[in-house]
Protein backbone atom coordinates (compact mmCIF):
# COMPACT_ATOMS: atom_id res chain seq x y z
CA UNK A 1 0.00 0.00 0.00
CA UNK A 2 0.97 3.42 -0.63
CA UNK A 3 2.36 5.81 2.31
CA UNK A 4 -0.51 8.23 1.39
CA UNK A 5 -3.30 7.44 0.29
CA UNK A 6 -6.55 9.74 -0.69
CA UNK A 7 -10.10 8.26 -1.65
CA UNK A 8 -13.03 9.87 -2.99
CA UNK A 9 -11.53 13.12 -1.64
CA UNK A 10 -13.69 16.26 -1.88
CA UNK A 11 -14.19 19.59 -0.70
CA UNK A 12 -16.85 21.76 -1.08
CA UNK A 13 -16.63 25.48 -0.05
CA UNK A 14 -20.37 26.89 0.06
CA UNK A 15 -21.26 26.46 -3.71
CA UNK A 16 -17.90 26.06 -5.16
CA UNK A 17 -16.51 22.20 -5.35
CA UNK A 18 -12.95 22.64 -4.88
CA UNK A 19 -11.52 19.26 -5.22
CA UNK A 20 -13.76 16.61 -6.83
CA UNK A 21 -14.07 12.90 -5.96
CA UNK A 22 -10.04 12.53 -6.13
CA UNK A 23 -7.94 9.33 -5.65
CA UNK A 24 -4.32 9.53 -4.93
CA UNK A 25 -1.58 7.24 -4.02
CA UNK A 26 1.97 8.71 -2.93
CA UNK A 27 4.63 6.00 -2.57
CA UNK A 28 7.32 5.56 -0.32
CA UNK A 29 10.46 7.43 -1.35
CA UNK A 30 8.88 8.94 -3.92
CA UNK A 31 9.00 12.71 -6.10
CA UNK A 32 5.46 13.02 -6.98
CA UNK A 33 4.62 16.57 -8.55
CA UNK A 34 0.51 17.59 -8.62
CA UNK A 35 0.05 19.98 -11.39
CA UNK A 36 -2.93 22.14 -12.82
CA UNK A 37 -4.30 25.27 -13.80
CA UNK A 38 -4.87 28.24 -11.35
CA UNK A 39 -7.79 27.41 -8.94
CA UNK A 40 -7.42 24.04 -10.04
CA UNK A 41 -7.53 22.79 -5.89
CA UNK A 42 -3.64 21.72 -5.59
CA UNK A 43 -3.05 23.52 -2.39
CA UNK A 44 -6.69 23.00 -0.91
CA UNK A 45 -5.49 19.28 -1.53
CA UNK A 46 -2.35 20.04 0.82
CA UNK A 47 -4.34 21.67 3.15
CA UNK A 48 -6.54 18.74 3.87
CA UNK A 49 -3.98 16.59 4.13
CA UNK A 50 -2.37 18.46 6.74
CA UNK A 51 -5.53 19.15 8.73
CA UNK A 52 -5.87 22.89 7.95
CA UNK A 53 -9.57 21.93 7.16
CA UNK A 54 -10.99 18.38 6.86
CA UNK A 55 -11.95 17.38 3.64
CA UNK A 56 -15.76 17.47 2.94
CA UNK A 57 -15.92 13.73 1.80
CA UNK A 58 -13.32 10.81 1.57
CA UNK A 59 -11.09 9.00 3.70
CA UNK A 60 -6.98 10.27 3.69
CA UNK A 61 -4.54 7.38 5.10
CA UNK A 62 -0.71 7.92 6.33
CA UNK A 63 0.81 4.77 6.83
CA UNK A 64 -2.27 2.95 7.75
CA UNK A 65 -3.78 5.56 10.36
CA UNK A 66 -6.85 7.96 9.14
CA UNK A 67 -5.78 11.41 9.23
CA UNK A 68 -9.71 13.23 8.85
CA UNK A 69 -9.94 15.55 11.41
CA UNK A 70 -6.83 15.26 12.85
CA UNK A 71 -5.39 18.89 13.48
CA UNK A 72 -2.59 19.84 12.00
CA UNK A 73 0.03 19.38 15.04
CA UNK A 74 -1.04 15.79 15.59
CA UNK A 75 -0.87 15.18 11.64
CA UNK A 76 3.26 16.63 11.60
CA UNK A 77 3.75 13.90 14.63
CA UNK A 78 3.02 11.19 11.90
CA UNK A 79 5.18 12.14 9.59
CA UNK A 80 4.28 15.06 7.29
CA UNK A 81 5.53 18.21 7.01
CA UNK A 82 4.72 21.24 4.75
CA UNK A 83 5.75 24.41 3.31
CA UNK A 84 3.38 26.90 2.32
CA UNK A 85 3.13 28.84 -0.69
CA UNK A 86 3.55 32.02 0.73
CA UNK A 87 6.68 32.12 3.01
CA UNK A 88 5.59 31.58 6.46
CA UNK A 89 8.61 32.12 8.63
CA UNK A 90 8.87 33.14 12.37
CA UNK A 91 10.16 36.35 11.31
CA UNK A 92 11.63 38.24 14.92
CA UNK A 93 13.58 34.62 15.28
CA UNK A 94 16.91 33.34 13.65
CA UNK A 95 17.38 31.36 11.36
CA UNK A 96 18.78 28.68 13.72
CA UNK A 97 15.42 29.66 16.52
CA UNK A 98 13.59 28.78 13.55
CA UNK A 99 14.52 25.52 13.11
CA UNK A 100 14.76 24.78 16.69
CA UNK A 101 11.03 25.05 16.96
CA UNK A 102 10.60 22.44 14.05
CA UNK A 103 12.65 20.57 16.02
CA UNK A 104 10.76 20.78 19.21
CA UNK A 105 7.87 18.41 18.17
CA UNK A 106 10.19 15.78 18.16
CA UNK A 107 11.76 16.27 21.73
CA UNK A 108 9.98 15.08 25.20
CA UNK A 109 10.42 17.92 28.07
CA UNK A 110 7.13 19.12 29.10
CA UNK A 111 6.73 22.33 29.97
CA UNK A 112 7.04 22.06 34.08
CA UNK A 113 10.96 20.48 33.18
CA UNK A 114 11.68 22.96 30.73
CA UNK A 115 10.84 25.43 33.63
CA UNK A 116 13.41 23.91 36.16
CA UNK A 117 16.43 23.04 34.57
CA UNK A 118 17.17 19.54 34.57
CA UNK A 119 20.29 17.86 33.48
CA UNK A 120 18.35 16.35 31.54
CA UNK A 121 16.88 19.45 30.30
CA UNK A 122 20.22 20.98 28.93
CA UNK A 123 21.45 17.77 27.62
CA UNK A 124 18.56 17.50 25.40
CA UNK A 125 19.19 21.64 24.24
CA UNK A 126 22.39 20.90 23.23
CA UNK A 127 21.01 17.58 20.87
CA UNK A 128 18.73 20.01 19.71
CA UNK A 129 21.20 22.58 18.72
CA UNK A 130 23.39 20.14 16.94
CA UNK A 131 20.66 18.49 14.78
CA UNK A 132 19.45 21.77 14.27
CA UNK A 133 22.82 22.87 12.78
CA UNK A 134 23.31 19.76 10.84
CA UNK A 135 19.91 20.63 9.12
CA UNK A 136 21.47 24.17 8.10
CA UNK A 137 24.46 22.98 6.98
CA UNK A 138 23.19 20.31 4.72
CA UNK A 139 20.49 22.71 3.89
CA UNK A 140 23.47 25.55 3.16
CA UNK A 141 22.52 28.07 5.32
CA UNK A 142 24.74 27.46 8.55
CA UNK A 143 26.68 31.15 7.73
CA UNK A 144 23.01 32.95 8.37
CA UNK A 145 22.28 30.73 12.13
CA UNK A 146 22.47 34.21 13.86
CA UNK A 147 20.31 35.83 11.37
CA UNK A 148 16.83 37.00 11.77
CA UNK A 149 14.61 34.91 9.56
CA UNK A 150 13.81 38.02 7.73
CA UNK A 151 17.24 39.38 6.66
CA UNK A 152 17.52 36.20 4.82
CA UNK A 153 17.75 36.68 0.94
CA UNK A 154 14.60 35.73 -1.06
CA UNK A 155 15.90 31.73 -2.29
CA UNK A 156 17.06 31.50 1.31
CA UNK A 157 13.98 32.01 3.19
CA UNK A 158 12.68 29.54 1.19
CA UNK A 159 15.41 27.39 1.68
CA UNK A 160 15.05 27.76 5.61
CA UNK A 161 11.21 27.08 4.94
CA UNK A 162 12.42 23.69 3.94
CA UNK A 163 15.12 23.34 6.76
CA UNK A 164 12.28 24.36 9.47
CA UNK A 165 10.07 21.27 7.89
CA UNK A 166 12.69 18.83 7.93
CA UNK A 167 13.75 19.30 11.28
CA UNK A 168 10.17 17.98 12.58
CA UNK A 169 11.93 15.01 10.83
CA UNK A 170 9.20 14.04 8.34
CA UNK A 171 8.80 11.08 6.38
CA UNK A 172 6.82 12.96 3.89
CA UNK A 173 7.28 16.31 2.51
CA UNK A 174 4.61 18.45 1.28
CA UNK A 175 6.40 21.41 -0.81
CA UNK A 176 3.64 24.11 -2.30
CA UNK A 177 5.29 25.80 -4.90
CA UNK A 178 8.75 25.91 -3.40
CA UNK A 179 10.13 27.59 -7.02
CA UNK A 180 7.73 30.39 -6.84
CA UNK A 181 9.55 33.54 -7.16
CA UNK A 182 12.78 32.60 -7.86
CA UNK A 183 15.38 32.96 -10.75
CA UNK A 184 16.64 30.46 -13.03
CA UNK A 185 19.95 29.68 -10.66
CA UNK A 186 18.09 29.99 -7.57
CA UNK A 187 15.36 27.26 -9.06
CA UNK A 188 18.36 24.61 -10.60
CA UNK A 189 19.34 24.82 -6.91
CA UNK A 190 16.04 23.94 -5.42
CA UNK A 191 15.75 20.78 -7.70
CA UNK A 192 19.01 19.82 -6.61
CA UNK A 193 18.15 19.96 -3.19
CA UNK A 194 14.68 18.00 -3.83
CA UNK A 195 16.74 15.17 -5.10
CA UNK A 196 19.03 15.45 -2.70
CA UNK A 197 16.18 15.37 -0.03
CA UNK A 198 14.70 12.52 -1.62
CA UNK A 199 18.11 10.49 -1.58
CA UNK A 200 17.96 10.75 2.34
CA UNK A 201 14.58 8.78 2.47
CA UNK A 202 12.21 11.38 2.20
CA UNK A 203 9.03 11.29 0.07
CA UNK A 204 8.52 13.96 -1.60
CA UNK A 205 5.09 15.66 -2.83
CA UNK A 206 5.01 18.72 -5.30
CA UNK A 207 2.68 21.42 -5.81
CA UNK A 208 4.75 23.69 -8.45
CA UNK A 209 3.68 25.87 -11.40
CA UNK A 210 7.65 25.69 -12.71
CA UNK A 211 6.92 23.03 -15.45
CA UNK A 212 10.68 22.52 -16.00
CA UNK A 213 11.22 22.08 -12.12
CA UNK A 214 8.06 19.33 -12.42
CA UNK A 215 9.32 17.79 -15.53
CA UNK A 216 13.13 18.22 -14.38
CA UNK A 217 12.55 15.59 -11.30
CA UNK A 218 9.33 14.31 -11.03
CA UNK A 219 8.65 10.32 -11.10
CA UNK A 220 4.66 10.90 -11.41
CA UNK A 221 2.71 13.63 -12.25
CA UNK A 222 -0.72 14.52 -11.73
CA UNK A 223 -2.90 16.66 -13.07
CA UNK A 224 -5.71 18.58 -11.44
CA UNK A 225 -8.35 20.66 -13.33
CA UNK A 226 -11.59 22.09 -11.48
CA UNK A 227 -10.93 19.96 -8.82
CA UNK A 228 -10.59 16.50 -11.06
CA UNK A 229 -8.10 14.29 -11.41
CA UNK A 230 -7.45 14.58 -15.35
CA UNK A 231 -4.14 12.30 -16.01
CA UNK A 232 -1.31 10.91 -14.12
CA UNK A 233 1.94 9.61 -15.27
CA UNK A 234 5.62 9.81 -15.82
CA UNK A 235 6.21 13.77 -17.12
CA UNK A 236 6.55 12.25 -20.76
CA UNK A 237 3.28 10.76 -20.88
CA UNK A 238 1.36 14.22 -19.48
CA UNK A 239 2.91 16.35 -21.24
CA UNK A 240 1.65 14.42 -24.32
CA UNK A 241 -1.84 14.21 -22.74
CA UNK A 242 -4.58 15.75 -25.03
CA UNK A 243 -6.64 16.69 -22.12
CA UNK A 244 -3.84 18.24 -20.03
CA UNK A 245 -2.75 20.30 -23.38
CA UNK A 246 -6.43 21.23 -23.43
CA UNK A 247 -6.57 22.14 -19.35
CA UNK A 248 -3.58 24.31 -19.90
CA UNK A 249 -3.84 26.26 -23.42
CA UNK A 250 -7.73 25.73 -23.41
CA UNK A 251 -9.89 25.09 -26.89
CA UNK A 252 -10.69 27.35 -29.46
CA UNK A 253 -14.10 27.49 -28.42
CA UNK A 254 -13.08 27.81 -24.62
CA UNK A 255 -10.72 30.82 -25.53
CA UNK A 256 -12.82 32.80 -27.02
CA UNK A 257 -15.85 32.36 -24.16
CA UNK B 1 15.78 68.82 50.93
CA UNK B 2 18.17 69.20 47.92
CA UNK B 3 18.15 68.48 44.72
CA UNK B 4 19.95 65.57 44.44
CA UNK B 5 18.05 63.70 47.17
CA UNK B 6 14.96 65.06 45.46
CA UNK B 7 15.97 63.32 42.01
CA UNK B 8 16.98 59.99 43.71
CA UNK B 9 13.98 59.81 46.10
CA UNK B 10 11.94 60.27 42.72
CA UNK B 11 14.03 57.87 40.81
CA UNK B 12 13.18 55.24 43.95
CA UNK B 13 9.31 56.16 43.14
CA UNK B 14 9.04 55.99 39.46
CA UNK B 15 10.89 52.36 39.53
CA UNK B 16 8.17 51.28 41.69
CA UNK B 17 5.27 52.30 39.94
CA UNK B 18 6.99 51.92 36.59
CA UNK B 19 7.35 47.76 37.43
CA UNK B 20 4.07 47.77 38.88
CA UNK B 21 2.66 48.88 35.76
CA UNK B 22 5.09 47.14 33.63
CA UNK B 23 4.07 43.29 35.53
CA UNK B 24 0.99 44.13 34.92
CA UNK B 25 1.18 45.32 31.09
CA UNK B 26 3.64 41.91 30.79
CA UNK B 27 -0.30 40.07 30.89
CA UNK B 28 -2.06 41.91 28.42
CA UNK B 29 0.73 42.28 25.66
CA UNK B 30 1.29 38.55 26.45
CA UNK B 31 -1.88 37.30 25.85
CA UNK B 32 -2.60 39.95 23.25
CA UNK B 33 0.32 38.63 21.36
CA UNK B 34 -1.20 35.03 20.99
CA UNK B 35 -4.95 35.56 20.61
CA UNK B 36 -5.38 39.08 19.91
CA UNK B 37 -7.49 39.48 22.26
CA UNK B 38 -7.62 42.37 25.46
CA UNK B 39 -8.24 40.41 28.55
CA UNK B 40 -9.96 42.55 30.03
CA UNK B 41 -10.39 40.28 33.29
CA UNK B 42 -6.85 41.44 34.01
CA UNK B 43 -7.38 44.08 36.30
CA UNK B 44 -9.48 41.89 38.38
CA UNK B 45 -6.98 38.80 38.28
CA UNK B 46 -4.51 41.45 39.88
CA UNK B 47 -6.85 42.36 42.62
CA UNK B 48 -7.58 38.95 43.01
CA UNK B 49 -3.80 38.33 43.90
CA UNK B 50 -3.74 41.06 45.90
CA UNK B 51 -6.61 39.41 48.39
CA UNK B 52 -5.11 35.76 48.20
CA UNK B 53 -2.12 37.35 49.63
CA UNK B 54 -3.88 39.02 52.47
CA UNK B 55 -5.63 35.92 53.19
CA UNK B 56 -2.51 33.82 53.14
CA UNK B 57 -0.40 36.72 55.14
CA UNK B 58 -3.33 36.99 57.69
CA UNK B 59 -3.53 33.05 58.09
CA UNK B 60 0.42 33.29 58.64
CA UNK B 61 0.63 36.19 61.29
CA UNK B 62 -2.11 34.16 63.74
CA UNK B 63 0.20 31.48 63.93
CA UNK B 64 3.34 33.89 64.56
CA UNK B 65 5.23 32.56 61.56
CA UNK B 66 5.71 35.52 59.91
CA UNK B 67 8.01 36.79 62.54
CA UNK B 68 9.78 33.39 62.61
CA UNK B 69 9.98 32.61 59.05
CA UNK B 70 9.72 35.95 57.19
CA UNK B 71 11.54 34.70 54.27
CA UNK B 72 9.29 31.70 53.89
CA UNK B 73 6.12 33.99 54.68
CA UNK B 74 7.06 36.14 51.08
CA UNK B 75 7.91 32.97 49.27
CA UNK B 76 4.32 31.57 50.52
CA UNK B 77 2.41 34.62 49.84
CA UNK B 78 3.82 35.58 46.61
CA UNK B 79 4.15 31.57 45.41
CA UNK B 80 0.35 31.09 46.78
CA UNK B 81 -1.47 34.30 45.17
CA UNK B 82 0.44 33.66 41.90
CA UNK B 83 -0.49 30.26 41.75
CA UNK B 84 -4.31 30.99 42.15
CA UNK B 85 -4.20 33.09 40.01
CA UNK B 86 -2.69 31.18 37.71
CA UNK B 87 -4.99 28.31 37.57
CA UNK B 88 -8.02 31.08 37.42
CA UNK B 89 -6.14 32.52 34.49
CA UNK B 90 -6.30 29.26 32.86
CA UNK B 91 -9.90 28.93 34.39
CA UNK B 92 -11.04 32.13 32.63
CA UNK B 93 -9.84 31.23 29.33
CA UNK B 94 -11.19 28.10 29.17
CA UNK B 95 -14.72 29.28 30.33
CA UNK B 96 -14.88 33.04 28.40
CA UNK B 97 -12.67 32.70 25.65
CA UNK B 98 -11.70 29.46 24.36
CA UNK B 99 -15.27 28.29 23.22
CA UNK B 100 -15.17 32.04 21.23
CA UNK B 101 -12.12 31.42 19.61
CA UNK B 102 -13.50 31.55 16.25
CA UNK B 103 -16.71 33.48 16.81
CA UNK B 104 -16.21 37.41 16.24
CA UNK B 105 -13.28 39.34 17.82
CA UNK B 106 -16.19 41.49 19.62
CA UNK B 107 -18.03 38.17 20.99
CA UNK B 108 -14.44 38.11 22.80
CA UNK B 109 -14.26 41.22 24.16
CA UNK B 110 -17.57 40.78 25.07
CA UNK B 111 -16.91 38.04 27.02
CA UNK B 112 -14.17 39.64 28.57
CA UNK B 113 -15.67 42.94 29.95
CA UNK B 114 -18.52 40.34 31.24
CA UNK B 115 -15.83 38.29 32.94
CA UNK B 116 -13.98 41.29 34.53
CA UNK B 117 -17.37 42.63 35.81
CA UNK B 118 -18.02 39.29 37.31
CA UNK B 119 -15.17 38.76 39.22
CA UNK B 120 -15.29 42.27 40.17
CA UNK B 121 -18.59 41.68 42.19
CA UNK B 122 -17.45 38.29 43.19
CA UNK B 123 -14.44 39.79 45.18
CA UNK B 124 -16.88 42.27 46.45
CA UNK B 125 -18.96 39.96 47.80
CA UNK B 126 -16.82 37.68 48.90
CA UNK B 127 -14.50 40.95 50.41
CA UNK B 128 -16.78 43.34 50.86
CA UNK B 129 -16.92 46.88 49.86
CA UNK B 130 -14.79 48.57 51.96
CA UNK B 131 -10.80 49.33 52.12
CA UNK B 132 -9.27 46.28 53.63
CA UNK B 133 -5.93 46.88 55.57
CA UNK B 134 -2.92 45.06 54.68
CA UNK B 135 -0.45 43.66 57.31
CA UNK B 136 2.61 46.07 56.84
CA UNK B 137 5.25 43.28 57.06
CA UNK B 138 7.68 44.63 55.37
CA UNK B 139 8.44 47.78 58.08
CA UNK B 140 9.47 51.31 57.24
CA UNK B 141 13.17 50.41 58.00
CA UNK B 142 15.43 51.72 55.35
CA UNK B 143 18.58 53.62 54.65
CA UNK B 144 18.99 56.79 53.56
CA UNK B 145 21.00 57.84 50.18
CA UNK B 146 22.31 61.68 50.88
CA UNK B 147 18.41 62.86 52.34
CA UNK B 148 16.69 60.81 50.05
CA UNK B 149 14.82 57.79 52.02
CA UNK B 150 14.68 54.64 50.77
CA UNK B 151 12.98 51.52 52.49
CA UNK B 152 13.92 47.96 52.39
CA UNK B 153 10.72 47.08 51.15
CA UNK B 154 10.75 49.52 48.30
CA UNK B 155 13.85 47.39 47.00
CA UNK B 156 12.45 44.20 47.79
CA UNK B 157 10.12 45.23 45.26
CA UNK B 158 11.85 46.33 42.53
CA UNK B 159 14.17 43.91 42.82
CA UNK B 160 11.72 41.06 42.87
CA UNK B 161 9.67 42.62 39.41
CA UNK B 162 12.89 42.86 37.97
CA UNK B 163 13.65 39.36 38.60
CA UNK B 164 10.11 38.29 37.79
CA UNK B 165 10.64 40.04 34.04
CA UNK B 166 14.11 38.86 33.97
CA UNK B 167 12.98 35.53 34.60
CA UNK B 168 10.10 35.69 31.91
CA UNK B 169 12.55 37.04 29.24
CA UNK B 170 15.13 34.06 29.91
CA UNK B 171 11.56 31.30 29.29
CA UNK B 172 10.52 33.02 26.35
CA UNK B 173 14.04 33.23 24.42
CA UNK B 174 15.58 30.04 25.61
CA UNK B 175 13.17 27.55 26.73
CA UNK B 176 11.10 24.99 24.02
CA UNK B 177 7.69 26.39 25.30
CA UNK B 178 8.71 30.12 25.04
CA UNK B 179 9.93 29.25 21.34
CA UNK B 180 6.46 27.90 21.01
CA UNK B 181 4.73 31.06 22.37
CA UNK B 182 7.13 33.30 20.20
CA UNK B 183 6.14 30.84 17.11
CA UNK B 184 2.28 30.78 17.61
CA UNK B 185 2.24 34.63 18.37
CA UNK B 186 3.77 35.29 15.00
CA UNK B 187 1.83 33.21 12.93
CA UNK B 188 -0.80 30.04 14.31
CA UNK B 189 -1.36 28.10 11.57
CA UNK B 190 2.61 27.46 11.17
CA UNK B 191 3.12 27.06 15.08
CA UNK B 192 0.51 24.11 14.42
CA UNK B 193 1.99 22.61 11.31
CA UNK B 194 5.42 22.44 12.86
CA UNK B 195 3.68 19.85 15.34
CA UNK B 196 2.76 22.65 18.55
CA UNK B 197 0.31 22.34 20.54
CA UNK B 198 -1.81 25.49 20.32
CA UNK B 199 -4.17 24.84 23.02
CA UNK B 200 -1.51 24.04 25.59
CA UNK B 201 0.71 27.39 23.88
CA UNK B 202 -2.16 29.43 24.96
CA UNK B 203 -3.04 27.86 28.64
CA UNK B 204 0.78 28.60 29.65
CA UNK B 205 0.01 32.25 28.32
CA UNK B 206 -3.08 32.23 30.58
CA UNK B 207 -0.68 30.94 33.51
CA UNK B 208 2.09 33.25 33.54
CA UNK B 209 0.03 36.30 32.53
CA UNK B 210 -1.84 36.39 35.49
CA UNK B 211 0.51 35.10 37.34
CA UNK B 212 2.60 38.58 36.66
CA UNK B 213 -0.21 40.31 37.39
CA UNK B 214 -0.89 38.75 40.50
CA UNK B 215 2.89 39.43 42.01
CA UNK B 216 1.76 43.09 41.62
CA UNK B 217 -1.29 42.88 43.63
CA UNK B 218 0.26 41.46 46.31
CA UNK B 219 3.10 44.42 45.93
CA UNK B 220 0.94 47.16 45.56
CA UNK B 221 -1.03 45.55 48.84
CA UNK B 222 2.15 45.19 50.96
CA UNK B 223 3.40 49.00 49.77
CA UNK B 224 0.39 51.12 49.97
CA UNK B 225 -0.90 49.06 53.06
CA UNK B 226 -4.53 48.06 51.69
CA UNK B 227 -6.37 46.77 48.74
CA UNK B 228 -10.16 46.94 47.40
CA UNK B 229 -12.27 44.87 45.34
CA UNK B 230 -11.93 47.76 42.55
CA UNK B 231 -8.57 48.91 43.03
CA UNK B 232 -7.66 46.84 39.65
CA UNK B 233 -9.35 49.24 37.47
CA UNK B 234 -7.29 52.24 37.39
CA UNK B 235 -4.39 49.61 37.11
CA UNK B 236 -5.40 48.37 34.50
CA UNK B 237 -6.23 51.21 32.45
CA UNK B 238 -2.50 52.21 32.69
CA UNK B 239 -1.13 49.08 32.57
CA UNK B 240 -3.54 48.61 29.37
CA UNK B 241 -1.53 52.20 28.03
CA UNK B 242 1.45 50.91 29.14
CA UNK B 243 1.40 48.13 27.00
CA UNK B 244 -0.06 49.94 24.24
CA UNK B 245 2.57 52.67 24.49
CA UNK B 246 5.44 50.06 24.28
CA UNK B 247 3.69 47.94 21.71
CA UNK B 248 1.07 45.63 22.04
CA UNK B 249 2.17 42.07 21.61
CA UNK B 250 5.81 43.09 22.35
CA UNK B 251 7.35 41.67 25.86
CA UNK B 252 10.16 44.33 26.09
CA UNK B 253 7.22 47.05 24.90
CA UNK B 254 5.38 46.31 27.74
CA UNK B 255 7.91 46.51 29.99
CA UNK B 256 9.46 50.00 28.36
CA UNK B 257 6.00 51.35 28.20
CA UNK B 258 5.21 50.65 32.16
CA UNK B 259 8.20 52.01 32.96
CA UNK B 260 7.68 55.19 30.95
CA UNK B 261 3.71 55.35 32.41
CA UNK B 262 5.28 55.41 35.97
CA UNK B 263 7.97 57.51 35.34
CA UNK B 264 5.31 60.22 33.87
CA UNK B 265 3.16 59.81 36.59
CA UNK B 266 5.83 60.45 39.01
CA UNK B 267 7.44 63.10 37.75
CA UNK B 268 4.01 65.08 37.29
CA UNK B 269 2.91 64.52 40.95
CA UNK B 270 6.41 65.72 42.07
CA UNK B 271 5.51 69.50 40.79
CA UNK B 272 2.19 69.47 39.35
CA UNK B 273 -1.20 68.79 41.67
CA UNK B 274 -1.40 65.07 41.94
CA UNK B 275 -5.02 64.51 41.29
CA UNK B 276 -4.61 65.34 37.97
CA UNK B 277 -1.80 62.83 37.81
CA UNK B 278 -3.98 60.13 36.07
CA UNK B 279 -4.56 62.11 32.86
CA UNK B 280 -0.75 62.29 32.47
CA UNK B 281 -0.94 58.54 31.30
CA UNK B 282 -2.99 59.24 28.65
CA UNK B 283 -1.67 62.44 27.17
CA UNK B 284 1.58 60.40 26.84
CA UNK B 285 -0.93 57.31 25.31
CA UNK B 286 -2.30 60.03 22.74
CA UNK B 287 1.05 61.70 21.87
CA UNK B 288 2.48 58.30 21.03
CA UNK B 289 0.01 57.11 19.16
CA UNK B 290 -0.46 60.07 17.14
CA UNK B 291 3.42 59.85 16.23
CA UNK B 292 3.73 55.90 16.02
CA UNK B 293 1.00 53.80 15.94
CA UNK B 294 1.96 50.72 16.49
CA UNK B 295 3.82 52.14 19.83
CA UNK B 296 7.45 52.31 20.45
CA UNK B 297 8.69 48.72 20.15
CA UNK B 298 5.68 47.65 18.36
CA UNK B 299 6.10 45.41 14.96
CA UNK B 300 4.03 47.16 11.95
CA UNK B 301 0.13 46.17 12.37
CA UNK B 302 -0.40 45.33 9.15
CA UNK B 303 1.91 42.06 8.95
CA UNK B 304 -0.78 39.38 8.02
CA UNK B 305 -1.72 36.99 10.27
CA UNK B 306 -3.24 34.07 8.55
Amino acid sequence: MAELVLRNISKRFGGLLAVDNLDLDVSEGMILSLIGPNGAGKTTVFNMITGVYPPSHGTITYRGNKLNHLRSNRIIRNGIARTFQNIRLFKSMTVLENVQVGLHCRTKSGAFRALFRTPHQKQEEKEIIDRAMEILEFLGLVDYRNEYASYLPYGDQRRLEIARAVATQPHMLLLDEPAAGMNPRETAELMELIIKLRDTGLTIFLVEHDMRLVMGISEIVTVLDHGQKIAEGTPKQVQENERVIEAYLGTKSKERA
Amino acid sequence: MDTASFIIQQLINALFLGSIFALIALGYTMVYGIIELINFAHGELFTAGAFIGIIVLAALQKTGFVESHFVITLILVFGMAMAYVAVLGVAIEHVAYKPLRRASRLAAILSALGMSIFLSNGMMLSQGVSDRAYPSILGIEGFSILDARITYGQVFIIVLSLLLMVALQMFVNWTKLGKAMRATAQNQTMARMLGIDIDKTIRVTFMIGPALGAAAGVMVGLYYGSVRFDMGFIYMIKAFAAAILGGIGSIPGAVLGGMIIGGVEVLWSAFLPSEWKDVTTFVVLILVLYLRPSGILGEHVSETRV
